[in-house]
């Protein structure tokens, strides 16, 4: 019984070398064929241009690499990456999760500003009328959602009404903008709070987009920077580089997204 | 030993992370408690609901003969499998203010399901009722028939054979059943925030308060989580011992 029970783990230990051995091999094999992996963690309010940006980077650097998108909300993506998630490139929604970051010593110093963004009104396509400005949400029977609070779409939003001084109670505090996006579209929220990339048609999803009065206009910026432990740091680097460069800055900006 | 690792170590893993001094701040918090509250209230309702909805269906599905009662088996069923965000889109489709049924019934009514408690319980109901259906089904199959038929012949109207013979006999199920749904509804996550959304007291269950907290307050998430495993391994555990033997 013993024996067969030392035997069946030392087949086990093989098993998991072999597996391991592979792993490293298929990992490490580049002339053989399989890329580079280069996994960016970015803020959901990225994940259209982020699509684009991986498709032109994968097609213009040199060296097979295979650019791997994680999208959530920016406190997820903190939460994921504080807890070890692998990660070579992080991009968030705002400078105080980046920060975190920085702090925690899981990203490299300095993290890159490449892009901006900011808050509109969203409300539901082929609706015109309903909701015409952000006065009309102070009314209780509308549906209006919000990002949650610690998301950075939340904290603008919040920002936002809190200097309208206008009395606007959420229906529903979203985890990320993208879900929330999803209900405006569906016509379930008569309006949402959202970022204006999500509203340049872009996004594909049918919503209209109504400007906050210029006194209210609350403006994100967007840093991004190499993870400290990437094992493919060079890689990561061009990258964060590339995020800045005339190519990427132009799919950025066709996404509606503001220059650093 | 890896399959109970696999089962076990996560739990592990959120006990060792349990911060056990801060625990009776955390638990006393108004978020917490809110989400307490809504979760019970919400939980019990769907609970009640499958119950009142679903031994109806599973006597028919037991009882009766008729042509699809396979696909209609199938279909109670399937809300076991099918991921919850499905579930949770599906029910906006349906009943959403746009939905197929949402849009006359606000339109009639001036109810409107998504974002509300009703939404929650609905949700809820949706993902936990065929776990009720499908224990009762199970007991009724194998309820010796001829014990009804006596009564029958000695007078007794269905409903009184139902209630006086058939209900007793099925009643460890029952109960197991109530309990699986009630805690399958407690535990409700994608069909919830994807139909009722996430807000603080109205519709943030606990499981939603505990994937909103991991990102901002993880002390607050872990105690929350805590909670969620007590009370899923009180039921477990009750059920074994009182129930599940017995039957």
């Amino acid at each position: 019984m013993t024996t067969r029970r030392a035997r069946g783990r030392r087949w086990l230990a093989a098993a998991f070398v072999t597996a391991v051995v592979a792993a490293g091999c298929g990992g490490g094999g580049r002339d053989g064929g399989s890329p580079r992996v280069v996994r960016v963690s970015a803020a959901a309010s990225l994940t259209d241009a982020m699509g684009d940006i991986e498709r032109l980077f994968e097609e213009t650097v040199t060296d097979d690499v295979d650019v791997q998108v994680n999208l959530a909300g920016s406190a997820t993506i903190r939460a994921q990456l504080l807890e070890g998630a692998p990660a070579d490139v992080v991009a968030t929604a705002n400078p105080a999760i980046m920060d975190d970051l920085v702090a925690a010593g899981i990203v490299d110093e300095p993290a890159t500003t490449f892009a901006t963004n900011h808050l509109v009104l969203a409300v539901p396509g082929g609706e015109p009328d309903a909701v015409t400005g952000l006065a009309d949400l102070a009314d209780p029977d509308l549906f209006v959602g919000l990002c949650a609070t610690g998301v950075p779409c939340g904290d603008l939003a919040d920002a936002a009404i809190a200097a309208s001084g206008l009395d606007i109670t959420a229906d529903t505090r979203e985890p990320d903008v993208r879900s929330l996006l999803a209900k405006v579209a569906a016509g379930e929220l008569d309006a949402g709070l959202v970022y204006s990339t999500d509203v340049t048609g872009g996004s594909g999803v049918d919503v209209v987009g109504i400007a906050l009065p210029p006194e209210l206009v609350a403006i994100t910026s967007y840093p991004a920077a190499t993870v400290a432990s990437s094992s493919n740091g060079d890689l990561a680097n061009r990258f964060v580089d590339f995020l800045t460069m005339p190519s990427a800055r132009r799919i950025l900006s066709d996404h509606g997204f503001g220059p650093p | 030993m890896l399959a109970l690792s696999i089962v076990v170590l996560p739990l592990v893993g959120l006990l060792s992370r349990a911060p056990l001094r801060d625990l009776p701040g955390l638990l006393t918090d108004p978020t917490v408690t809110a989400a307490l509250r809504l979760s019970l209230i919400t939980s019990v309702a769907a609970a009640v609901l499958s119950t009142v909805l679903g031994v109806p269906l599973a006597w028919v599905l037991s009882r009766v003969d008729f042509p699809g009662k396979r696909l209609v088996r199938a279909l109670v069923t399937l809300p076991m499998v099918l991921p919850p965000v499905v579930g949770g889109a599906a029910l906006l489709f349906a009943l959403g203010r746009r939905g197929l049924v949402g849009e006359p019934l606000a339109e009639a009514t001036g109810i409107v399901l998504p974002f509300s408690i009703a939404g929650v319980v609905l949700a809820n109901t949706f993902v936990a009722m065929p776990f009720l259906v499908v224990a009762v089904e199970g007991a009724l199959d194998g309820v010796d028939r001829r014990v009804e038929g006596a009564a029958a012949t000695l007078g007794a109207t269905p409903l009184a054979v139902f209630g006086r013979v058939t209900l007793p006999l099925i009643g460890p199920s029952l109960r197991a059943g109530i309990v699986l749904a009630w805690a399958r509804a407690l535990g409700e996550f994608g069909a919830t925030i994807t139909f009722a959304g996430n807000l603080e007291g109205r519709t943030q269950t606990m499981p939603l308060a505990v994937f909103v907290a991991l990102t901002e307050d993880q002390d607050a998430a872990i105690a929350i989580s805590l909670i969620l495993v007590a009370v899923s391994l009180t039921v477990l555990v009750t059920l074994r011992d009182r129930w599940w033997r017995r039957a």
